[in-house]
């Protein structure tokens, strides 16, 4: 294995990985949106909630079918470009991942077509049922990836036997593994609320230009109570997440923070160049001691800087402080805009002010700005271990070339490009013809016993196809 | 009593990706069939066959990738480098097609153009790429200490480039044969047509297949019973009637033709492959890696295979279960007028 094959096979994961992502982070939101739309239909009747959704479906189609091509892609890459890793990995999370397969993508991929085509062919508790289950199966899949992560990052009930290959010893430990429940909950918040931004953009640029627009308005105060419950938690819950840090990964702690020395009372550093090679922080604007506050809960707490660990062992600490500093620094923005929201609804319409709604639109993207944000912290913090502590990046990388990996890496990049500026046109598009009552939606949903190609089937009574 | 569980999981993996051939088989098939469609319309009803279903017909891949991760991690870690092109290039034409799908619903009039070519043609460079892999896999992976030892383009050949052929003309078959039982009309016709030509392409190629094998491969010649020029029928005849269920399946999809019947030919073209796919495991039994690395050698520790085997035992049947529910519930002839668009 040569060494460029390494840089160019990490280079390609975390290209695809980012790609992907971005897909998870919406449909996972998504899919429990369209399942409470649906529900609040068949219960009030509300035709605002039918048209929502069968707007909002034909969205989450296209998004959906990015998500499982670029997924994948992901399970495929474990074995070309990692397979020492896999080798290793396996005895471990294999049945994870596995799992994953079994319990989640079968379950979506199959009710998927009854959700996406069946709104006239199942009754409408079947079909609801079908919508459940999608929401439900994007969640089991976050359950089992995040679990696997989770355990990459902090492994327990497992040994490694003379031979140097992993057995698991305890099975309940591999799978919620310490750091498991805090990324867990932090993930689907996340995935919420990057739905939830995009809903809102959705419906605030519509309303810019039609402020009567009865579902945008609705949509609008959906996602708005979604800002002001969803944001503040996820600042709890990252809090936790990094406070869990000072036991189980110090050295990314340090690199998050950006702590050189170890000591008590560190400063939190608002903005700094930190700089690996002279072992300091240029130009940083800090705060003392609430550094140690805010990783410790205690202004006054000793903590181990980057200087503490052999060099070898440390994380690239730019890329780590930085990308937490755009995560953070866009959930704070989306803190402030929820309570915003909240307080233009407590005084009547939200839909009416200019400003606040286009502060939705620029808000729009910032979700998955941050979910990518996250997860580079957490990988690249993870550094340079694979499995933390236990197998180093290095090792994990296939026999394979680096003339292959710059193809593939190439042909990713094209390819991804072309499929995210298509895609994200045509949602562009959808957005703008809006969610207007359709012709499919005039009919009520009712099951009728003819299969689509039936003679009859052309029948007034069928829907317009919607285009 | 204790269970032989990397011999069950040899057994699931091996039906899982006989089911995925099978099921994303027919649906390739269409996207291969696509450039002989004669208008836009026709290609509108080509795929809303399939469009439902092709998701959890893909998702029979995924779990033959994350499935040999799991129950088999060294033959993964093996055979995955080994075939980092094709396999690549596969994911890559899968993209194209998995998104054409949606996409082509979307696209106005140069859109729509684009993603039907891109239907079209990542269909067949993922069944290209699969006969690759395919073919790569059979002659064999060169292993050291473990890994895989070989260069690059190890698996490109004259025998996986005959195996890439007869794999496009065997989805093709499958995808037609779906057409007739799904379709009606002057699609239907059409249909029929497609499968005879490629009924016949399958003959041929399938028979000159087993013939390369056995050119390239002295161990199955061998196991057949055909080495040294000599016939040993005591090793043979067991074996014969795996051909003879290829001959039957072929028998099948003609009489069919013949008496205009709707779904026989596509049972008729399972049967094909299920001769095809047993040729091979013959073969190959014990070996995972042919030739390399048997599937006990491969096999993942007895505690995660026993993890497995008891969600597994749960869950498969269920997912057979519902899967056959979807299908049943989106029977029948699909039309112009099918209009069952979200
Ligand atoms: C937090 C959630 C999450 C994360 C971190 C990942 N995924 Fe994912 N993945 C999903 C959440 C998800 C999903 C919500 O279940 C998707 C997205 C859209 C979709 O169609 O299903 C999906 C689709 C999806 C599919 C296609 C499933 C199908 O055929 O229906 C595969 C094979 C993978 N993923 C594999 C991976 C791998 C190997 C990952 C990591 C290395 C990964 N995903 C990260
Ligand atoms: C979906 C969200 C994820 C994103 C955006 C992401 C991103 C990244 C990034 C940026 C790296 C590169 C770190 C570096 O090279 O410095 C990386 C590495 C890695 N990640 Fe993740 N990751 C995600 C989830 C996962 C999951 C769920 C797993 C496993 C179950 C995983 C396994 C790995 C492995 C094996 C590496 C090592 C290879 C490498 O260094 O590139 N990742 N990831
Ligand atoms: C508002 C304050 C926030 C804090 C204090 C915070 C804290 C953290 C920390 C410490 C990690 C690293 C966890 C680890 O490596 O173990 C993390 C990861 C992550 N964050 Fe945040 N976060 C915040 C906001 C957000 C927002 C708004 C999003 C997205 C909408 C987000 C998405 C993610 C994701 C996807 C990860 C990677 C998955 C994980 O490790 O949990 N975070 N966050």
């Amino acid at each position: 294995m040569d060494f460029d094959a390494l840089v160019l096979s990490r280079l390609q994961f975390a290209f695809t990985l980012a790609f992907h992502i971005i897909f998870p982070a919406f449909t996972i939101g998504l899919a429990s949106f369209l399942m409470v739309l649906e529900g609040l239909w068949l219960a009030t009747k509300n035709a605002a909630f039918r048209n929502l959704y069968l707007f909002w479906i034909k969205i989450f189609a296209l998004s959906f079918g990015m998500g499982v091509v670029s997924g994948v892609v992901m399970s495929y890459q474990f074995g070309t470009n990692w397979s020492v890793f896999s080798n290793v990995a396996a005895p471990v999370i294999g049945p994870l991942l596995a799992f994953e397969v079994l319990t989640a993508f079968f379950l979506e991929a199959s009710f998927l077509g009854v959700m996406l085509f069946g709104w006239r062919k199942v009754g409408p508790g079947l079909h609801f049922a079908a919508t459940l289950l999608v929401a439900l199966g994007t969640l089991t899949s976050a359950f089992w990836i995040i679990s696997a992560n989770s355990w990459m990052q902090h492994p327990t009930g497992y040994v490694r036997l003379p031979s140097g290959a992993l057995r698991a010893t305890d099975w309940m430990a591999v799978i919620f593994s310490p750091t498991f429940p805090y990324r867990f909950v932090h993930m689907v918040l996340a995935a919420y609320l990057s739905t939830a931004l995009v809903v809102g953009a959705a419906s605030a640029w519509r309303l810019l230009r039609d402020p009567e627009e009865e579902e945008s308005c609705l949509a609008l105060k959906m996602a708005i109570g979604m800002f002001a419950i969803v944001a503040p938690l996820q600042l709890v819950v990252g809090d936790l997440s990094g406070k869990q840090l000072l036991s189980v990964q110090p050295a990314k702690l340090a690199a998050i923070e950006a702590f050189w020395e170890s000591r008590s009372e560190q400063p939190f550093h608002i903005a700094a160049w930190p700089d690996r090679a002279q072992e300091t922080n240029h130009l940083s604007i800090e705060a003392p001691e609430l550094g140690s506050w805010i990783a410790a809960g205690n202004a006054h707490a000793f903590i181990r800087g980057l200087k503490a660990f052999p060099r070898e062992d440390r994380p690239p600490v730019f890329i780590v402080f930085w990308a937490f500093r755009i995560m953070v620094g866009l959930g704070l923005l989306m803190i402030g805009l929820g309570f915003w929201g909240a307080y233009l609804a407590s005084r009547g319409a939200p839909e009416r002010h200019r400003l606040f709604l286009r502060a939705c639109v620029l808000m729009g993207p910032a979700g998955f700005v941050s979910v990518i944000a996250g997860w580079v912290v957490a990988e690249v913090g993870r550094q340079p271990y694979t499995i933390y502590g236990v197998l180093r990046t290095a090792q994990s990388v296939s026999p394979v070339s680096a003339g292959q990996v710059s193809i593939s890496l190439l042909a990713f990049m094209v390819t991804y490009a072309i499929i995210f500026c298509v895609g994200g046109l045509y949602i562009l598009r959808l957005i703008a013809e809006g969610a207007h009552p359709t012709a499919a939606a005039d009919t009520e949903p009712l099951r009728h016993g003819r299969p689509p190609g039936y003679a009859l089937a052309a029948a007034p009574d069928e829907p317009e196809p919607v285009p | 009593m204790s269970l032989d569980l990397p011999l069950i999981w040899a057994g699931v993996m091996a039906v899982a990706v006989l089911m995925y051939v099978m099921l994303d088989g027919f649906d390739l098939g269409i996207g291969i069939l696509f450039p002989f469609a004669a208008s836009p319309v026709e290609r509108d009803v080509m795929m809303d066959t399939v469009a439902p279903v092709w998701d959890g017909n893909e998702t029979w891949l995924v779990l033959g990738g994350g499935g040999l991760f799991a129950a088999f991690p060294l033959a993964y870690a093996i055979v995955m480098p080994a075939l980092y092109a094709p396999i690549m290039l596969m994911l890559l034409a899968l993209i194209f097609r998995g998104v054409s799908f949606e996409f082509r619903l979307r696209g106005r009039r140069t859109g729509k153009r684009f993603w039907t070519a891109a239907f079209a043609g990542g269909s067949i460079a993922a069944t290209l790429a699969q006969g690759f892999v395919l073919g790569g896999f059979v002659q064999g992976v060169r292993v050291a200490g473990g890994r895989f030892a070989g260069g690059p383009f190890d698996w490109l050949s004259g025998y996986s480039l005959l195996v890439a052929a007869g794999l496009v003309a065997g989805y093709a078959l499958l995808g037609a044969c779906w057409l007739v039982w799904r379709t009606e009309g002057e699609l239907h016709e059409k249909a029929r047509r497609w499968t005879a030509i490629s009924a016949a392409a399958v003959a041929v190629l399938l028979a000159a297949v087993s013939a390369a094998t056995l050119v390239v491969h002295p161990e199955i010649t061998a196991r057949w019973g055909l080495s040294a020029g000599r016939v040993d029928w005591g090793q043979l005849t067991p074996r014969l009637p795996i051909p003879l269920l290829g001959g039957a399946g072929l028998a099948v999809i003609a009489i069919a033709l013949r008496r205009r019947a709707h779904f026989w030919p596509f049972f008729g073209a399972i049967l094909v492959f299920g001769s095809g796919y047993l040729g091979l495991a013959v073969g190959f039994f014990p070996y995972i890696v042919p030739y390399a690395v048997t599937f006990r050698e491969a096999a993942n520790a007895d505690n995660a295979l026993g993890l497995l085997l008891a969600g597994g035992v749960i869950l498969l049947p269920a997912i057979i279960g519902y899967s056959l529910w979807v299908y049943y519930t989106f029977r029948g002839k699909v039309g112009p007028d099918a209009q069952f668009y979200h």
